[in-house]
């Protein structure tokens, strides 16, 4: 079966103007590939200011307008257009944002979950769809400040299910949710799934999101360094130093940081991002990393774990 | 409804405490001017004529010799009781002389309110959904150059193009000239405030505009029309859903503070088109020390201010759920 989304080698930059004059492409996304399949939640984690909700707006084609995407985006097997992406986006591909500034603050829950429409079929799917969500029939006469934390993402979560998706894209959808909520949510993109969408679950929560990914992109300065199946991590079959430094700073494998920080957009030098923060480079690492498949996953690194060693 | 009760009081109160702190204001402006009002009302040359007794006379009706205190104690003591006294220029009851001069302007100051409002709000929409195209930055420049314009100097230019060169429109006071008072018609009062009213709208678009325009651009650029982007809602949906909803309020706000700025500019416009209006009499009664009419003028016109920044919070208890609904709670 095709996949639900494919993204290949995509690159998306700003242009910004320094001193008012000065031109300045500045990439913050670079050569990422990504596949989603039917079914399957596909869970992209990276650190704050790795270019997650840009992937996310880039497949939506919602980008700012100073923006410039390049590369390949397919949808079941069809290039994505802008006019196609257009077409579909709110219909077969949904997001789910992270927040509840993400809601019109003068409009009432029912209105904004109906989207524009007045029908009673609509009237009837809202008050579905907040059902299934545990939200009672009041919560359409709500305004968004009226809901609390845990209420508003499931109404967010309730705004895409309302549509029946081929791909859901939820950017962060857990933050400042207490351990068991997030649970909670997750459960419902993990359910949405089973009954046959693609989920995109962007996340700088590794944890959490191995509590429902079936396969894991990890996402480092604006580019994939890693893709893993879910059971790759528990199992020790990491492949990017990367990864396992992330792996090990979890709080029940040893909470070791990790020494330095991310590069910001722009100031990468050549070659691979994670070099300078990471034990296993040589001088190799400034040049082009190519991509291969390592046990069943793929990894951006010229020395990954269970392959060859240095 | 007991809240917004309480709240309305709170209002009034300040309001009133507001009035007091203007017309003292008003007032130690007037006592410190360095006019002398028998020479500016009576004039160099008459004065040397008269006779000791006569400008006795004189000096007691404009209130010379009074201490200031006295005379703005006594002034507030008669105001309180509901009578603005007289005016020392026209000779009339003050409430009579501004009841009539109001009339006049309200016409002008309602018009362009109303006016510039509505062109302002529609003009600052449509530039900030349509940001950086052409409209969009002739609308834009066209506003900054109103509003550095000063308003006397838009209101000469018109007058000139309009009345002298074109001649189409008249030049100055609400009523055709030798045509007695019975006989003029509502039609003619209108034609007369086209003028001033059109200078006093035109400043007033682009301040309103500009100002949407922010608002419409910060809206356009918020969390919520990402999100109604990615649902799929065009650009005119966008705008006509979730853009004309959340500018309302700030358009609230920015309506009723232009009141103020309406006002002001009356001042300057009625100057120029001699257009028998409060902000005239105003002016006449600054440099002739009409004192219980300046102050009347003043008290009245801050009022109007005031109160229109009172409805304004009024309706934005009504327009803003936060604030509505948290009502409906206490
Ligand atoms: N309009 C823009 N112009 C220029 N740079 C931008 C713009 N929007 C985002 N960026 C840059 O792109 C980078 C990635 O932003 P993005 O919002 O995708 O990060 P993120 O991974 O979602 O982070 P977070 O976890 O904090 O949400 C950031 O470093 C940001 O500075
Ligand atoms: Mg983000």
């Amino acid at each position: 079966m095709e996949p639900v989304l494919e993204v290949k080698d995509l690159s998306i930059s700003f242009t910004q103007y320094q001193g008012g004059t000065r031109r300045r492409e500045l990439p913050v996304i670079r050569n990422l590939s990504l596949t989603v399949e039917a079914g399957q939640v596909a869970a992209v984690v990276g650190s704050s200011g790795s270019g997650k909700s840009l992937l996310a707006h880039g497949i939506l084609g919602i980008l700012p307008y100073n923006s410039h995407m390049e590369g390949e985006l397919r949808y079941k097997g069809q290039p994505l257009t802008p006019k196609r992406s257009e077409a579909l986006r709110g219909r077969e591909i949904v997001l789910v944002p992270q927040g509840v500034t993400y809601l019109d603050p003068l409009m009432k829950v029912g209105p904004q979950l109906r989207g524009g429409r007045r029908d009673a079929q609509a009237k009837a799917r809202s008050r579905a769809v907040l059902e299934r969500y545990g939200l009672g029939a009041e919560t359409e006469e709500l305004y968004p400040f009226e809901l609390s934390g845990g209420m508003a993402r499931r109404v967010l979560i309730a705004t895409a299910a309302a549509q029946s998706p081929g791909l859901l894209i939820a950017d962060e959808p857990t933050p400042g949710l207490d351990a068991r909520a997030a649970g909670r949510i997750l459960g419902h993109f993990r359910e949405i799934a089973d009954q046959g969408a693609g989920v995109l679950l962007i996340t700088h929560d590794l944890e959490l999101a191995l509590t429902i990914a079936d396969k894991v992109a990890v996402f480092y300065a604006g580019e994939t360094v890693e893709e893993a199946n879910a059971s790759d991590f528990s199992a020790g079959r990491l492949r990017h130093p990367y990864t396992n430094a992330l792996w090990n700073a979890l709080p029940q494998n040893g909470f070791t940081p990790i020494p330095g920080a991310q590069p910001w957009p722009g100031e990468e030098g050549s070659g691979c991002p994670f070099a300078p923060r990471c034990p296993r480079r040589t001088e190799a690492c400034v040049g082009e990393i190519p991509v291969r498949s390592v046990n069943g996953g793929r990894v951006r690194c010229l020395y990954p774990e269970g392959g060859e060693r240095p | 409804m007991k809240h917004r009760l309480i709240f309305t009081g709170k209002k009034l109160i300040r309001m009133a405490l507001l009035l007091l702190g203007v017309s003292l204001a008003a007032f130690l402006l007037m006592s410190a001017s360095p006019l002398d009002p028998l020479q500016t009302n009576v004039g160099q040359a008459a004065l040397g004529t008269m006779s000791q007794e006569q400008i006795a006379k004189l000096e007691e009706y404009w209130g010379v010799n009074d201490p200031p205190l006295q005379r703005y104690l006594g002034w507030l003591g008669d105001f309180v009781r509901g009578d603005m006294g007289t005016s020392l220029l026209y000779r009339q009851p003050v409430s009579q002389v501004i009841g009539q001069r109001l009339q006049n302007s309200l016409w002008l100051m309602a018009f362009a309110w109303v006016f510039s409002g509505l062109l302002g709000l529609t003009l600052g929409i449509l530039a900030g959904a349509s940001r950086e195209s052409w409209g969009d930055k002739l609308i834009r420049g066209w506003c900054l150059l109103i509003s550095s314009t000063p308003t006397f100097w838009l209101a000469l230019v018109l007058l000139i193009v309009f009345a002298v060169w074109l001649g189409v429109l008249p030049s100055g006071l609400s009523v055709p000239i030798g045509v007695d008072a019975a006989s003029v018609t509502l039609g003619d009062r209108l034609y007369h405030a086209i003028l001033p009213a059109l200078t006093l709208s035109i400043t007033g678009v682009a301040n309103i505009a500009l100002h949407t325009r922010e608002k419409m651009i910060d809206i356009l650029e918020s969390d919520y029309v990402l999100f109604a982007r990615a649902r799929g809602e065009s650009k005119t949906s966008i705008i006509l859903r979730h853009g004309l909803r959340n500018v309302a309020l700030p358009a609230i706000t920015l309506q009723f503070a232009s009141i103020s700025e309406i006002f002001g500019g009356s001042v300057l416009v009625e100057q120029v088109f001699s257009y028998p209006g409060l902000g005239q009499t105003a002016v006449n009664a600054g440099l002739g020390s009409d004192l219980p009419l300046l102050l009347g003028i003043t008290v009245v016109s801050a009022a109007i201010v005031f109160g229109g920044n009172l409805i304004a919070d009024l309706l934005y208890g009504v327009v803003d759920p936060k604030i509505r609904r948290g009502a409906a709670r206490a």
